[in-house]
């Protein structure tokens, strides 16, 4: 479970260009659900999910995961129960590395890394397996340079590193906006079946308001720093993607001047 | 070229190939231009020579590695703990150890020890000439074992994906500060244990001797993979820390032929107005780092001005 209380992150503070980037957001999320974050340029999405994985430390607040507190923990210590997923499918992957490799490297996560060979023989088939589940004809290729791959394949490959040794929390900063349309699907289409079979708590952030609704249990909709809609249950299954952009007029004042969101 | 002068060069190319086995981790996998080795190649020459009068000459080598390591581990504190860019930490390392190194030969700019013996004296008593060159296969061929197989342990592997994409690293719960801290670490000890070596090779050392080193060592690293890491990657199809450390060391003796060669026949009629001596050798080696480095960028503006020339003319007729 993820706790956050009263969180917030001022960028520049005490001078011209000071942002209130979080203001006083909080937050529980219950073990297994998997959250949809939306809202427009600026409204602090990111933000938060860097907060929650240790990228930026915050001004003040508190973030608990599983009853501990991780709020001033270093990026790389929280990593060992943290997923991230970046919208660059490059930033995920060691390009000259093999797939065998970027695998044993993520399969390792939390575990003390020592003196032990770093590729095992007998990891080999259940890398293979989890490669077949992704679909892309990958588990015949583990001998294969990652640099070597697309955009889509690295990205599906990144989901499979931050799910390999089961996070507590599961971070989608975006992860399908850089991919083409096919792609995109394929790739949030395996986040849910990943998100289902292994039940880990996932926070997503999408511009397609249709995948907010769609994916996922809850959706959350962010506004200059703070949470100004959160849907769960009934509720969301019975909302449409015309009807939250009329409530997100009622609640900001305003309509939603994000073009990638009105497109999509 | 004479048996005598190749065998001195491939003596020399063989003890500095460590130091090109030191870059190839530090420049290649981690990608750090790291400075220090100037001073830390003197550090480890100075350390051995010192050992070599007090009559330790092996202990002489294992303290020339472990205060060329201790000499790393400053350079990586001072960028990781302290906020110091890459190459600034180098030189800030590579300036201090210019005062250190003259404190441990007891403040003096150069130390001889022409009458004692060294680690070399027992492989020469028992096969004379070839004596000098078994003995650095067989530490180079230790050295090298080790490294590769430490660079594919869970820790090792962790180094090589610091170079490669550190945010990666970083989210797959490792410590990027600590990988990159051991791998200059061990760079640097790798590089203290060549100078160690040649000090007791050549049976002296002074405070220069490192000057330029980092240069040298670049050299072997960019020549060792031009020519013989694209020749193994055509007949292996492989690129890996095996087929990379053999590059760099084969760069390196490759660098002190050349160099052999160039001294040998500086008498040619073709090259004598250049008048070039030993002391020319660092100009090459720079100009050689500059052309290899830079080749990629020049052939590229070479293909696009073509290409442009070639859109010109026929836009004219």
């Amino acid at each position: 479970m993820l706790q956050i209380r009263n969180l917030t992150k001022i960028f520049s503070a005490g001078t011209g260009n000071e942002r209130k980037a979080v203001t006083n957001i909080n937050l529980s999320v219950e073990s297994g659900e998997f959250l949809c974050l939306i809202g427009g340029n600026g409204a602090g999405k990111s933000t938060l999910m860097n907060l929650v994985a240790g990228t930026y430390m915050p001004d003040s607040g508190r973030i608990t995961l599983e009853r501990k507190d991780i709020t001033y923990l270093s990026e790389h210590k929280r990593a060992k129960q943290i997923g991230h997923l970046f919208q660059d499918p490059l930033l995920g992957t060691a390009p000259n590395m093999t797939i065998e490799e970027n695998l044993s490297l993520a399969y390792l996560r939390g575990k003390r890394r020592g003196l032990k060979r770093a590729v095992s023989k007998k990891n080999a088939p259940f890398f293979k397996e989890q490669l077949r589940l992704l679909d892309l004809g990958l588990e015949d290729r583990l001998k294969t340079q990652v640099g070597l791959l697309s955009g889509g394949q690295r990205q599906a490959i990144t989901l499979l590193m931050a799910t390999l040794a089961a996070p507590t929390l599961l971070l989608l900063d975006e992860h399908t906006a850089a991919l083409d349309p096919a792609t995109a699907d394929k790739v949030l289409c395996l986040t849910e079946n990943i998100q289902r079979e292994s039940k880990i708590t996932t926070l997503m952030i999408t511009h397609n308001i249709e995948s907010a609704l769609r994916a996922g249990t809850r959706t959350l909709m962010l506004q200059q720093g703070k949470i100004i809609l959160d849907i769960k249950g009934k509720e969301r299954e019975e909302m449409t993607v015309e009807r939250l952009l009329r409530m997100f007029r009622q609640k900001s004042g305003k309509s939603l001047n994000n073009d990638r969101m009105l497109l999509s | 070229m004479t048996m005598i002068a190749f065998t001195g060069a491939a003596e020399l190319g063989l003890i500095y190939s460590m130091v090109a086995v030191g870059l190839y981790l530090s420049y290649k996998i981690l990608g750090l231009a790291d400075l220090t080795v100037d001073g830390s190649f003197t550090l480890g020459a100075a350390v051995s020579i010192m050992a070599v009068l007090a009559g330790f000459p092996a202990m002489g080598l294992i303290a020339a590695a472990l205060c060329g390591a201790m000499a790393g581990l400053i350079t990586a504190l001072l960028q990781t703990k302290l906020g110091i860019q890459p190459i600034l930490a180098g030189i800030l390392t590579m300036t201090a150890l210019y005062s250190i190194n003259l404190k441990v030969m007891d403040g003096k700019a150069s130390v001889n020890a022409l009458s004692q013996s060294t680690v070399f004296s027992f492989f020469q008593s028992i096969f004379t000439d070839g004596g000098k060159l078994i003995f650095v296969l067989l530490i180079l061929l230790a050295v090298t074992a080790v490294f590769v197989w430490f660079m594919g342990t869970q820790f090792g592997m962790a180094i090589r994906a610091t170079g490669d994409n550190e945010s990666m690293v970083r989210s797959s719960s490792i410590n990027s500060n600590l990988t990159k801290t051991v791998g200059l670490m061990l760079a640097n000890a790798l590089v203290a244990l060549s100078g160690g070596l040649l000090a007791q090779y050549q049976k002296s050392s002074d405070t220069s001797m490192g000057t330029g080193v980092v240069v040298i060592g670049l050299a072997s690293v960019i020549i060792g993979d031009v020519i013989v890491g694209n020749f193994l990657f055509a007949v292996t199809k492989k690129r890996n820390i095996i087929t990379g450390v053999v590059s760099v060391i084969c760069g390196s003796i490759l660098y002190r032929l050349i160099i052999a060669f160039v001294l040998q026949h500086n008498n040619h009629p073709a090259l004598r107005f250049l008048n070039i001596t030993a002391s020319d050798m660092k100009l090459l080696s720079s100009i050689i780092v500059v052309i290899t480095i830079s080749y990629p960028v020049i052939k590229q503006k070479l293909i696009l001005s073509s290409k442009k020339r070639r859109l010109k003319n026929a836009s004219d007729s």
